[in-house]
């Protein structure tokens, strides 16, 4: 079974994000780059079935230089090998352009299974691997926090709005990874792994190998752009309730309810 | 090219409550454009409610009623909405950003080639073009998003419990038509079953959140927490290392690794604050900090704050929301 993680690299969780100079990024300098959490999620539940049912692991990626760094932490996790595309010519792609790109580099890779995180926690778009799915024809069977194999069907379970879904799908299908850590638990690169890791293949690509051509994906072809930044306004400062219990549990049911009106 | 039109979502012989928010917020967009707004309504046992979304003026349903269609599957309901898109032509697509509705609306913009804003907070119309505006980093940042020239549709799907819900007129109906339109023949995937879960009030929808951090120190506490919400019409959630804890269950997560969350009030108990559950309820309406650390960073995003023992407090605080509620009848 050959399964296909979709990885893409994000700024820390903890990283206070402040807006660059071009006034639609923010600005990158002093930041931690991690794999983005829903998809270390992805590496994860594909290790898990690599283990129960055997299966070689490929972690594609479309992104810059710095993107090896979690391709390899995601190798050294027992991931078999990674692709990279990186080309300047994929830059300012919108969801479907980065879409397009990673469809066409699955054409070449024998896949059964994509896994990827539903969302990423930096651009929060919600919508590159949903959009795999439909450029490669495969259902997506989405949100999933719970993943199990049987008799060649691949089987999920998603929370929606006051409901549970269980769905089923043969194979080839994509699955974006829902729940939280406490879930997953994704596991840590042992130090053999990380050694083993270093030997593992890596390839880079461009476009012209994926028989894409620049028109279809990058600026040019998207129909949707981040035009400005802006930072949240911020809150006045807070009334902080003094007095004894009684009293400060008295005032907060007062202002929740005469000057607040929300209870 | 012409309109507006929503995607409503319909489960359970109801409209979700988002359908009526995206009516509202696609009225006062097709308003500003002076062109009609439309809906399409997929669903089982739909068509004695399709007409009601004329109260928020919507013009005309069209209206899919089959049993195929009683839940959600992308297979079958993106190539229905996609063909009823091609037909109608509208300038603006809106959709709910739930769990199905982002789902359906990143699947239809692909099959479509179109430009989609996932989550959005606030729409408006610039020059005859949609622009939006949809937190990034879960909210520590916002980006506006434009469609480039001539690109249509411009899709957006919206975040349940912000946008305003209009009610224009209480006894208005939208016309109804019945596209003629044969479901696909062929589905690979399937739903297995649908369970309703336990919770009554969802964390996404609800006005009203109470939520446990690591102060809360055991699982078995959070029942003060439940007692408060229930009080409140409310539902419970946790921050991430109550949930790394194994005190609740993940769905109940609020910050950048879970949901985000936009309700009236949310009441923060015994967290601290790291800056990745701040960025996941920074923009609720009002917010209460409870924590006996007069130095945790939650108190910089509250209203109100409290510096004091939880487990003094809430049962203090409980107590006097019964009184106000005995006394408001």
């Amino acid at each position: 079974m050959e399964i296909i993680v979709l990885l893409k690299q994000v700024p820390d969780t903890e990283t206070v994000i402040k807006i660059g100079e071009d006034g639609k990024s923010i600005a990158t300098s002093s930041i931690k780059w991690v794999i983005n959490p829903y998809d270390e999620y992805a590496v994860e539940a594909a290790l898990r079935l690599k283990d129960s049912q055997g299966a070689n692991v490929t972690i594609l990626s479309l992104g810059p230089q710095r993107m090896v760094e979690s391709i390899r932490a995601a190798l050294a996790m027992g991931a078999d090998k990674g692709v990279l595309v990186d080309d300047p010519a994929a830059e300012g792609s919108d969801a479907l352009g980065k879409a397009r790109v990673l469809a066409a580099a699955l054409k070449q890779i024998p896949h059964d299974l994509i896994f990827c995180g539903h969302r990423a926690v930096d651009d929060d778009e919600n919508q590159v691997g949903i959009m795999v799915a439909e450029l490669l024809d495969i259902p997506h069977l989405g949100l999933a926090v719970t993943i199990e194999m049987a008799d060649g069907l691949i089987k999920i379970s998603r929370p929606i709005e006051g409901a549970k879904v269980q769905l089923e799908s043969p194979m080839p299908a994509l699955i974006t990874l829902g729940g939280a850590h406490a879930i997953w638990q994704p596991r840590y690169a042992s130090l053999p792994g990380i050694m083993k890791a270093k030997k593992k293949p890596l390839e880079v690509k461009k476009l012209a190998d994926l028989e894409l051509s620049p028109e279809q994906v990058g600026a040019a072809a998207a129909k949707i752009m981040v035009v400005s930044l802006k930072m949240p306004v911020p809150r006045q400062s807070g009334l902080m309730i003094s007095g004894d219990t009684a009293a400060k549990a008295k005032e907060l049911v007062r202002l929740l309810h005469e000057e607040a009106n929300v209870i | 090219m012409t309109g507006v039109c929503i995607i409503a979502e319909f489960r359970n012989g109801a409209f979700r409550q988002v359908s009526f928010e995206i009516a509202s917020e696609g009225r006062r967009l097709a308003d500003a454009l002076g062109e009609p707004l439309t809906a399409i309504v997929l669903g089982d046992g739909v068509t004695a409610e399709a007409a009601t979304l004329g109260q928020y003026g919507v013009k005309k349903v069209y209206l899919i009623d089959q049993p195929e269609l009683k839940d959600y599957l992308a297979e079958i309901h993106v190539p229905v909405l996609a063909e009823i898109l091609r037909s109608v032509q509208p300038k603006v697509v809106l959709s709910a950003a739930s769990a199905n509705g982002k789902d359906l609306s990143a699947r239809l913009a692909a099959r479509l080639g179109a430009g989609l804003a996932q989550d959005c907070t606030e729409l408006l119309i610039e020059n005859g073009a949609l622009k939006a505006k949809r937190p990034v980093y879960a909210g520590k940042t916002y980006a506006w998003c434009a469609w480039t020239n001539g690109s249509y549709p411009q899709m957006a799907s919206c975040r349940p419990n912000v946008m305003a819900c209009s009610l224009i007129d209480a006894s208005k109906s939208a016309s109804v038509e019945t596209p003629a339109i044969t479901l696909p023949a062929v589905v690979k995937s399937r739903i297995v079953k649908v369970e309703a879960s336990e919770t009554k009030v969802d964390l996404a929808e609800a006005q009203v959140i109470v939520s446990g951090g690591r102060g809360m120190k055991d699982p078995k506490n959070f029942a003060l927490l439940e007692e408060l919400a229930q009080l409140l019409g409310g539902a419970v959630g946790a921050s991430r290392p109550a949930v790394d804890a194994g005190w609740r269950p993940h769905a109940d997560q609020v910050g950048q690794t879970g949901k985000v969350v936009t309700p009236t009030l949310y009441i923060a108990c015994g967290i601290s604050g790291a800056i990745q559950h701040l960025a996941g309820m920074g923009s609720s309406k009002f917010i209460v900090a409870i924590n006996k650390d007069p130095e945790a960073p939650i108190f910089s995003k509250a209203d109100y704050g409290v510096v004091e023992d939880l487990f003094q407090f809430i049962p203090a605080f409980i107590k006097e929301v019964k009184k106000l509620k005995a006394a408001c009848g």
